[in-house]
């Protein structure tokens, strides 16, 4: 009895849980699911209320091999329209019933039959609108060389913060926590016009070499991942005749892979979505990273949502894709970072 | 001896500046450098294509003056402030949700993570069409449930409530960090409360928010500078206008307007500036007032 009474309200508390799961699942995943779905549709089904849940396109058979939309008429049999004549009539053929030959009858009492299907051309055309192979290529350069040049930089100013004892050392270490708080705001207008300056403007130079001088976050990260590292690995090499850089090299990094990973991984995210920079520093079309030209383009076509969806599928996949191959590193990077702050 | 440790040290010193450099010259030339000159064009009249001249605080003066600064700042403190505890109440719930020992635990995350990894332009592209007034799903939901469907981005009443809805979808990170603060909390605690008759309403008030609270002060101030900066959605979805209104035009919007669009950029450094102090003086409020509500267990 007693059992009983414990049992209850546990599986009632379940229950609820699921429900609210199920819930939240749903109102988060819809969005993902509207955007493939409006992706789909032909420009004509996409403005209507009530909309199609999923895509929905005329339906077609071929009649000599020509593709004609097929029609309903008042008696319910349907109808192929092989070609549409001037005054409101059409040459049809029958689909059901006796093959007749194709005769003449009025369009008046014809409603287009409409069953499921996918409108790819929203993909082609949309990514024509948008250069699209230029600025994938491009954001993939960006994306790449801000991978390696953080990778580099954050790696060596996380070993010197870490495995080597200076004087400054924790005080360097305390400006680049510091620097982490730091609007991009403040910065934003000098930095620009250092670029200026050095006539880097409508180049990939701006987005890219400032990550070749470290980002304070994966420095953070990496220093509290080196620290974890015991000093005796090092100890010995150094008794072995192994030099600072070849500790950092042959011992520390290979023993960082998974937090090394984290911070390519974020990086390259990071680049893929940057938009700022890309604002400010691009001007040519062709120059444009994914993310500048889908902005563009919504600007310029905000009401061509079937396009506009394709190119954001197009723009999101990759980075889904990512993540799902990578998510215990993410996951685990995700976590670190909230941890340790 | 004393003059081997004293070579080990000048080594040490050599080899942590050289493995230092980079963000040396990084902190150098891309923020120290940069933050001086703005503060500087800040007092200056600076149109881009001429040489920045001195003219002392008219800049701030006129500040003082701008409609659209007080505007920009009121929507700015309003988004942060309901946008920030929506979006940690949500990834809390969320958390505790997943946290509760269920079948598919690792799908749920999923479903709810995905959303904040999408690239921002693209999900707010995806917002836009969400939010449609005329055929977006949410008004479609709302009116095939007979109720009112607002005009989101296209009415100054519920434009930044829009964007704020459009902000809780992408909590998923926040979340994570939660989740694995919750795995953390100790089980006999738990087990203790419930001998003594803590109910579950009581077991979350005094044992997990407490256990949580420093994970949870960590969002908050994250989410707090986020939105002080928020930028690229809200750029995007209005077409860099801050409409309708100005309903949307942001601190960030104002200022990449007056130094990218006007070419006022001493007008904009000292919008920077006003933008810096703000966040400093509202995060060490933050900071001071935290030994209060955030408990670090046995970390101290």
């Amino acid at each position: 009895m007693s059992t009983d009474n414990r049992r209850r309200p546990v599986r009632f508390a379940t229950i609820i849980t699921y429900v609210a799961l199920v819930l939240f699942g749903t109102a988060f995943t819809l969005p993902f699911f509207w955007m493939v779905s409006t992706s789909l549709k032909p420009a004509a089904r996409i403005q209507k209320f009530p909309p199609d849940i999923i895509p929905m396109r005329a339906v077609v058979v071929k009649v000599g091999g020509k593709t004609c939309e097929v029609y309903r008429q008042k008696d319910g049999s349907e109808v192929a329209v092989i070609e549409k004549i001037q005054g409101g009539a059409a040459r049809v053929k029958p689909l059901s019933g006796p093959a007749t030959p194709g005769r003449t009858i009025s369009m008046d009492g014809l409603t287009p039959v409409i069953g499921p299907g996918c409108e790819w051309s929203n993909y082609s055309k949309g990514l024509v609108f948008i250069p699209f192979a230029a600025q994938l290529r491009n954001t993939l350069i960006i994306s790449i060389c801000c991978v390696i040049g953080t990778i580099l930089s954050c790696s060596l100013v996380a070993y010197g913060l870490s495995k080597i004892d200076w004087k400054g050392r924790n005080t360097l270490f305390v400006i680049v926590l510091a620097t982490m708080m730091l609007p991009a705001q403040v910065t934003m207008i000098p930095v620009f016009t250092i670029f200026v300056r050095l006539h880097w403007i409508n180049s990939f130079l701006p987005l890219i070499v400032p990550s070749f001088l470290g980002t304070p976050f994966f420095i953070f990260l990496l220093r509290q991942f080196f620290m974890g590292i015991p000093r005796e690995l090092s100890e010995a090499a150094t008794l072995d005749g192994c030099s600072e850089f070849g500790i950092y090299r042959r011992i520390v990094m290979p023993l960082s892979k998974p937090a090394l990973a984290t911070v390519g991984l974020f990086t390259f995210m990071g680049a893929w979505n940057e938009f700022l920079g890309p604002l400010i520093y691009l001007l040519d079309e062709t120059k444009y990273t994914l993310s500048l030209g889908l902005a563009m383009f919504t600007g310029q076509y905000g009401n061509e949502y079937g396009m506009l969806m394709a190119v954001s599928t197009v723009v999101t996949i990759p980075i889904i894709v990512l993540f799902f191959f990578t998510q215990r590193t993410f996951i685990q990077g995700m976590t670190m970072s909230g941890i340790k702050g | 001896m004393k003059k081997r440790q004293s070579t080990t040290e000048k080594r040490n010193l050599r080899n942590g500046l050289l493995f230092c450099s980079p963000v040396i010259v990084g902190l150098a030339v891309f923020t120290l450098y940069p933050m001086l000159a703005s503060l500087y064009y800040s007092f200056c009249n600076y149109p881009m294509l001429k040489p920045p001249v001195w003219v002392g605080l008219t800049n701030y003066r006129v500040l003082i003056h701008d409609p659209v600064f007080y505007k920009s700042l009121s929507n700015t403190a309003y988004y942060a402030a309901f946008a920030t505890p929506a979006g940690i109440v949500t990834a809390f719930l969320l958390a505790v949700l997943l946290n509760q020992k269920v079948r598919g635990m690792a799908i749920f995350r999923t479903m709810f993570f995905v959303p904040s990894i999408v690239p921002m332009v693209a999900g707010s592209v995806l917002w836009l069409w969400l939010l449609n007034p005329d055929y977006g799903l949410i008004n479609t939901i709302l009116r095939s449930m007979h109720l009112h469907a607002p005009g989101w981005l296209n009415d100054p009443a519920t434009a930044k409530p829009a964007l704020i809805l459009m902000s809780v979808w992408g909590v998923g990170g926040w979340m994570l960090i939660y989740l694995a603060g919750l795995q953390d909390v100790p089980v006999d605690l738990y087990e203790a409360a419930e001998i003594d008759g803590a109910g579950p309403l009581q077991r979350m008030l005094h044992i997990t928010i407490p256990f949580m609270s420093p994970h949870l002060f960590f969002t908050l101030v994250m989410g707090f500078i986020g939105a002080a900066t928020y930028f690229t959605q809200a750029y995007v979805m209005t077409g860099g206008q801050g409409g309708p209104v100005d309903s949307t035009r942001f601190f960030s919007i104002y200022l990449f307007q007056n130094a990218f669009m006007y070419w006022k950029m001493g007008y904009a450094c000292a919008l920077a500036w006003i933008l810096f102090v703000l966040i400093l003086l509202f995060t060490l409020a933050l900071f001071k007032t935290s030994a209060r509500y955030v408990h670090y267990g046995g970390e101290r």
